[in-house]
């Protein structure tokens, strides 16, 4: 039987600050999530390896020991609603903390969104007047450099890697007539910049292999990247890199919901084998064809178009839902993920309020209207870039989204309560309650551990291996009884 | 999956397929007139806080460094 799908994005955003001499995009990311977080950063990253066989509920001394980030002094902090903080490479970096359903995922997805603005509102406050930087939830410059959006998920270590290889090959090749962010022309090296007009991915163009370890070069469409920040024995945490960086709730909720049904049909042997005769041309092929009826070869010989390779996906999942997996989110995953292939066979550009690619190529296509604008006009390439602008009076998805263009799932109140508060149903809890309520005696944390020092010789690890214990059930009335971090280290270990 | 839904989603697959070439100008001339008309008001609420020199900042705009 399939494990539980505990799902979050790592998100790398774009940044820039136009006009400014020798900016330094790593030094300005540091300074933006260190005014953000203030107090917080004194809690440095743990990167300690753990023992496999350690005990999931115990905990025991640990050396102390400097991290590599520490040394340069780059920001990198975990939030009391148990997300990390922290700059990547030379881009502000949110993951998500760990979500059990692809709505809560949404929710803290959208709250990393907030975090970003109110970190760029602290920081131009505290810089001189006429600084201003950009931040964008996007994956391309659109000069051929691309910045990820990964997701990822818990998934059973007994399942065979080549069996997700196979059958989640196609899956992503062909997602992306949904999860697409949409980008003008092309970047990939072996193509002709204005050939395409418009393409469904923002990252399609930057991924030349079909497995591998790579994430910033020659990327394959399965990262092998092995590993689990959980108990190695148990679980495998799929690091997916292939996705685009969604701004609509709807595009968010498919992308990480449908991926987690399919691996959970994986895990269960549930699917046909619909292997594709060459995936990686297939995914340059699908992101260029925003009419989605191109069809595409599989292994065997026929010929599907990528909506079509969906449909396959969506049958096996209708029935694996009522016959293994039925509720009431797997029934909304199957609901509007059937709205939406159906929107794409009748008319892609009906799903305007659902689906990044589509509302932007809507909102670019209004424009070329009323202004009579040609294709390569450099307004329309601002357009594409500042859809993605985090600030919500100059991001276009946001104007979009508070003019009501765009479907919203999810509420405001309920992401503002997620830049402060985390999911109770994981071990994000215990992490975020514990920052909370105890970040002076935090000496370090990390995906599966906190160090806490209450002033006994030794530091005191309390290992967290099982991303579903931790929850507010588990252990929210020890946190609510443990007036100290010593008694609460007592009450974990009675 | 009920029945009834599956033959009722196979009729739509059929009937997005089939559409003709005229039925598709007709589709698109309406569909510009439509467009117009929804999206005229968000556009000049758009051009307000579009970025200024739209040539030179998106030619500024260089991300290196990603994953």
């Amino acid at each position: 039987m399939a494990i539980p799908k505990v799902i979050g994005t790592e998100t790398e955003y774009g940044i820039a600050a136009a006009g400014v001499a020798d900016f330094n995009p790593v030094l300005a990311s540091s300074q933006l999530i260190a005014t953000f977080a203030g107090a917080l950063r004194r809690i440095r990253w743990d990167y300690e390896q753990e023992s496999p066989l350690r005990d999931a509920r115990g905990f025991e001394p640990v050396q102390v020991r400097e991290p590599a980030e520490e040394d340069v002094g780059l920001a990198n902090v975990i939030l009391p609603n148990g997300a990390r903080y922290y700059v990547d490479h030379a881009h502000p970096e949110y993951s998500t903390p760990e979500c059990a359903s692809a709505r809560e995922l949404v929710v803290h997805d959208k709250a990393g969104e907030r975090i970003l603005e109110r970190s760029l509102q602290e920081f131009h406050a505290a810089m001189p007047e006429g600084y201003r930087l950009q931040i964008y939830k996007n994956n391309s410059d659109g000069k051929g450099n691309s910045y990820g959006t990964h997701e990822n998920y818990l998934v059973d270590r007994a399942t065979p890697f080549s069996a997700i290889v196979r059958d989640l090959t196609p899956f992503f090749v062909t997602r992306q007539v949904f999860t697409g962010a949409g980008k003008l022309g092309g970047e990939a090296p072996w193509d002709e910049r204005g050939r395409h007009r418009y393409q469904l991915s923002q990252r399609a163009d930057f991924f030349e292999a079909e497995v591998g370890l790579e994430t910033t070069l020659k990327r394959p469409i399965i990262n092998t990247r092995d590993e689990p920040h959980a108990d190695p024995e148990k679980y495998r945490r799929l690091h997916v890199i292939v996705g685009d960086a969604n701004l609509c709730e709807v595009a968010t909720f498919l992308k990480v919901g449908t991926t987690a049904l399919v691996l959970k049909m994986i895990e269960d042997e549930y699917l046909p084998d619909l292997s594709l005769a060459n995936p990686v041309a297939a995914l340059h092929e699908v992101s260029r064809d925003i009419t989605c009826t191109r069809e595409i070869t599989l292994a065997d010989g026929r010929r599907m178009t990528a909506v079509q390779v969906q449909w396959e996906y969506f049958e096996r999942a209708a029935k694996y839902v009522e016959q293994e997996d039925p509720g009431p989110e797997n029934e909304e995953i199957l609901r509007r993920w059937e709205e939406v292939l159906t929107g794409l066979e009748a008319d892609p550009l009906s799903l305007h309020r659902q689906l990044d690619w589509v509302a932007k190529y809507r909102l670019l296509e209004a424009y070329r209207e009323r202004d009579g604008l040609e294709w390569s006009d450099p307004k329309l390439r601002l357009i594409d870039l500042q859809y993605h602008d985090v600030q919500r009076d100059r991001g276009l998805y946001h104007r979009l989204a508070a003019a009501g263009k765009v479907e919203r799932l999810v509420t405001d109140a309920e992401i503002d309560r997620a830049v402060l508060e985390p999911p109770e149903d994981t071990r994000a809890y215990f992490r975020g309650r514990c920052v909370e309520r105890f970040r002076e005696h935090i000496a370090a944390a990390s995906w599966d551990s906190i160090i806490f020092d209450v002033g006994r010789e030794a530091l005191q690890r309390v290992p967290m291996r099982e991303p579903l214990r931790g929850t507010r059930r588990h252990v929210g009335d020890l946190l609510d009884r443990a007036p100290d971090p010593a008694t609460l280290l007592e009450l974990l270990s009675s | 999956m009920p029945k009834e839904q599956e033959q009722k989603r196979i009729q739509r697959r059929e009937h997005g397929a089939g559409a003709g070439e005229d039925a598709g100008q007709v589709r698109a001339s309406e569909r510009a007139e439509k467009l117009k008309e929804e999206m005229d008001e968000i556009l000049d609420e758009i051009d307000a806080v579009l970025e200024e020199n739209a040539e030179e900042f998106v030619k500024s705009y260089v991300q290196k460094g990603g994953q």
